[in-house]
């Protein structure tokens, strides 16, 4: 995954040339591509496809000539919304029934910020939580159950059943002092580990011996959310994987979406604790086999049923 | 067992595929005696809701006898006749307990995958995408029901498949439709005279509406819902609805507004259905929002818009503006069915409403491809296909 930058320019150089790919059979053929999506092949129908194609090559032609730092693509469509305002007007004009052309119109009057809006919130990257200084990284991940502080905790308490929730885990032993994970190189690495901290009902923390392969450490805090909402669970793990092979094999240990690896966790942690277990689809029958785990690592998104 | 398959867009098979299994301990398996194709199917069919994968099985309404049962399903019992709600949901999440079924937090198990489209995920939903859980639909022989102790109803009058199968998804989500805006004494208008539709103009009267009026561009739908409901209509290809309206409220405009048509409305001005349909054809929108822009147009000051038909993202030009500066209250969701099951079954066994009134067509799910070409294409005047295994 190249940085946000880098895959934003490629991202706009597609949509240039799906604009061309989108524009040009819109202005050479409208009549065969309005009868492809369905509409009725007049001259009015054939002049709205042909304006949206004119808008795609313009927009296309704007984002390609800009080569590797193309002009953000909302600019392109608030120019288009312009010419969307022109094709409602002419439109509405033809239209048999003239009270609409007003009511259309304050419809569409200044709504060309919306765009603007949808546009910059859909471009907004996920949040990086995973802040890389030399090896380190700390993921922070949240859930909000239904249970009260006690019971979370408690079902956390219980080390060995971790794995059941977080996949990239093998076993936990009972008293949390061994830990045991599935690696993607290498078949595992384990690593013994010791209690920091253990507030019943608040706090629980664990940090690796000295001497493991994969310094590392963890905090668990439950807090009462507001009203009568539950339990805010709020994890934050830190891995200081070494240089080299191995250390390439654990950077991978939470998949190339840490966050996402851990927010699935919780999610995971929030059914055990509501519905008594993890809940599965027909596309997620696989569980936590090692193939699931390793597709994962290999970056694929979202949770266990995004394989296959 | 046979099921009903998404092969891609307007393309599905009847397939032999492997029988369900009982993945979790809440879970049950049904033989389903009777299922039904939902006008929300048809935007699977269209391939405008994404994350579908070739071979996914389709259908989320149906019912049908249980016949596995999962150790942690204490309140049913092999044998028992059944009729499942389309969202799955856990029954003990913040949301299940205040009743809001269709947001439940636990069911989707691909929820990261919804989160990223809309920040949090709702509950998933059988044969309706991978973003919204991968869950094997009902349009099969058989189907897995996951939550069995939260969602099924169990009947055990002797009322028909027929009348109580629209307990899954129609009935209650057109009720809910109503429920959301309708208050006694209201004039009330409805987008499309679908089942929802149909439905809603039913439920609206039960909920003490004075005045129903449906609108649609279909002729046969529109008598259908006037026979069965007593509804007003208003066919939108020879009359301007606005303009209708106002006079049939001598220029208030309807109290309650009820959109129940979804992400592929028409528009009756050629160059507004354009617009829409080369957008979102071209991928620039997800929805073709007509009718709830209508809706909020006609709707009186002050009053409820209720939207009930189905939408999977952005819409362009959205008359927010309107909405605002006439201070309407907007309403909208997938229905929390669960919540409506038992008063809905309590007014069919009471006779307040036959809910059969809807089909137009029976079928075998073997013929599932084809009632779906009839469906999509309003040929022989179809209203509601059934489909028996």
């Amino acid at each position: 995954m190249g940085s946000a930058g880098e895959s934003g320019a490629g991202l706009g150089k597609a949509l240039g040339w799906a604009s061309f790919a989108l524009g040009a059979p819109l202005v050479a053929i409208p009549g065969r591509v309005a009868r492809a999506v369905g509409l009725d092949d007049t001259p009015g129908t054939r002049w709205t496809a042909r304006s949206v194609g004119v808008r795609e090559l313009v927009a296309g032609a704007g984002i390609l000539a800009q080569g590797r730092k193309p002009m953000p693509g909302v600019w392109s469509r608030v120019a288009g919304d312009g010419m969307d305002v022109a094709l409602l007007i002419s439109g509405l004009r033809s239209a048999r029934d003239r009270r609409k052309v007003g009511a259309a119109l304050a419809a569409v009057g200044g709504i060309a910020a919306l765009d603007i809006l949808a546009a910059a919130r859909l471009s907004r990257r996920t949040h990086p939580s995973r802040t890389s200084d030399g090896s380190a990284f700390t993921v922070r991940a949240g859930v909000t159950v239904n249970h009260p502080a006690e019971e979370a905790y408690a079902l956390w308490r219980d080390f060995a059943r971790l794995p059941e929730f977080m996949t990239h885990l093998r076993s936990v032993s009972a008293d949390g002092t061994h830990w045991v994970a599935e690696a993607p190189v290498k078949d595992a690495v384990e690593w013994d580990a010791t209690i920091v901290a253990d507030e019943p009902g608040r706090l629980l923390s664990w940090k690796s011996a000295p001497g493991a392969d994969v310094p590392n450490s963890g905090s668990v805090r439950f807090e009462r959310a507001p009203g009568d909402r539950g339990t805010e669970v709020r994890v934050e793990l830190t891995y200081e994987p070494p240089a080299g092979k191995l250390g390439n094999a654990v950077a991978g240990l939470l998949g190339q979406e840490p966050r996402q690896q851990v927010t699935d966790d919780l999610r995971r942690f929030k059914q055990i604790l509501e519905t008594g277990e993890v809940v599965r689809s027909e596309a997620t029958p696989e569980g936590r086999r090692q193939s699931v785990v390793l597709a994962k690592r290999a970056g694929a998104p979202g949770g266990e049923g995004s394989k296959a | 067992m046979r099921a009903n398959t998404w092969q891609g867009r307007n393309k599905l098979s009847v397939e032999t595929v492997p029988d369900p299994q009982l993945l979790n301990a809440r879970d049950a398996i049904v033989k389903v005696s009777s299922t039904a194709i939902c006008g929300s199917d048809l935007h699977l069919y269209d391939g405008y809701i994404p994350t579908m994968r070739k071979g996914d099985v389709l259908g989320h309404e149906f019912m049908g006898e249980v016949v596995e049962l999962g150790p942690g399903v204490g309140n049913l019992a092999i044998g028992d006749r059944v009729v499942v709600p389309f969202p799955i949901a856990c029954g003990s999440c913040y949301n299940c307990k205040r009743e809001l079924y269709s947001v439940c937090e636990n069911s989707n198990p691909n929820a990261a995958i919804a989160e990223k489209l809309m920040g949090h995920s709702p509950a998933a939903i059988y044969g309706y995408s991978h973003m919204l859980g991968g869950f094997a639909g009902g349009q099969a022989e058989y189907a897995r029901v996951p939550f069995a102790d939260v969602g099924p109803i169990k009947i055990e009058s002797d009322l028909t498949d027929e009348q109580v199968l629209f307990l899954s998804d129609v009935f209650p989500t057109a009720f809910m439709g109503a429920d959301m805006a309708v208050t006694p004494g209201d004039v009330v208008a409805i987008w499309g005279a679908g089942p929802i539709g149909m439905f809603a103009a039913a439920s609206a009267k039960m909920l003490g509406a004075e005045r129903v009026i449906v609108i649609d561009r279909f002729d046969y739908r529109l008598d259908r819902v006037a026979k069965h409901t007593g509804a007003d209509t208003i066919n939108y290809a020879d009359v301007a609805p606005m303009d209708a309206l106002n006079e049939m409220t001598a220029g208030r405009g309807p109290d309650a507004c009820i959109e129940a048509v979804g992400l592929e409305a028409h528009s009756a001005n050629p160059a507004i259905h354009a617009y829409d349909r080369v957008k979102q054809a071209g991928r620039q929108q997800t929805e073709r929002p007509e009718a709830v822009r209508e809706a909020i147009l006609a709707c009186r000051t002050g009053g409820t818009v209720s939207i009930m038909g189905a939408y999977g993202g952005f819409a362009d030009k959205f008359p927010l503006g309107q909405m605002m500066n006439k201070g309407l209250t907007i309403r909208q969701g997938q229905c929390h069915v669960q919540r409506y099951l038992k008063p809905l079954l309590g007014r069919i066994e009471a006779g307040e409403i036959d809910p059969t009134f809807i089909i137009s067509h029976r079928m075998k799910l073997e013929q599932a491809p084809e009632a779906y070409e009839i469906f999509k294409n309003k040929k022989e005047d179809c209203t509601k296909v059934v489909l028996t295994p």
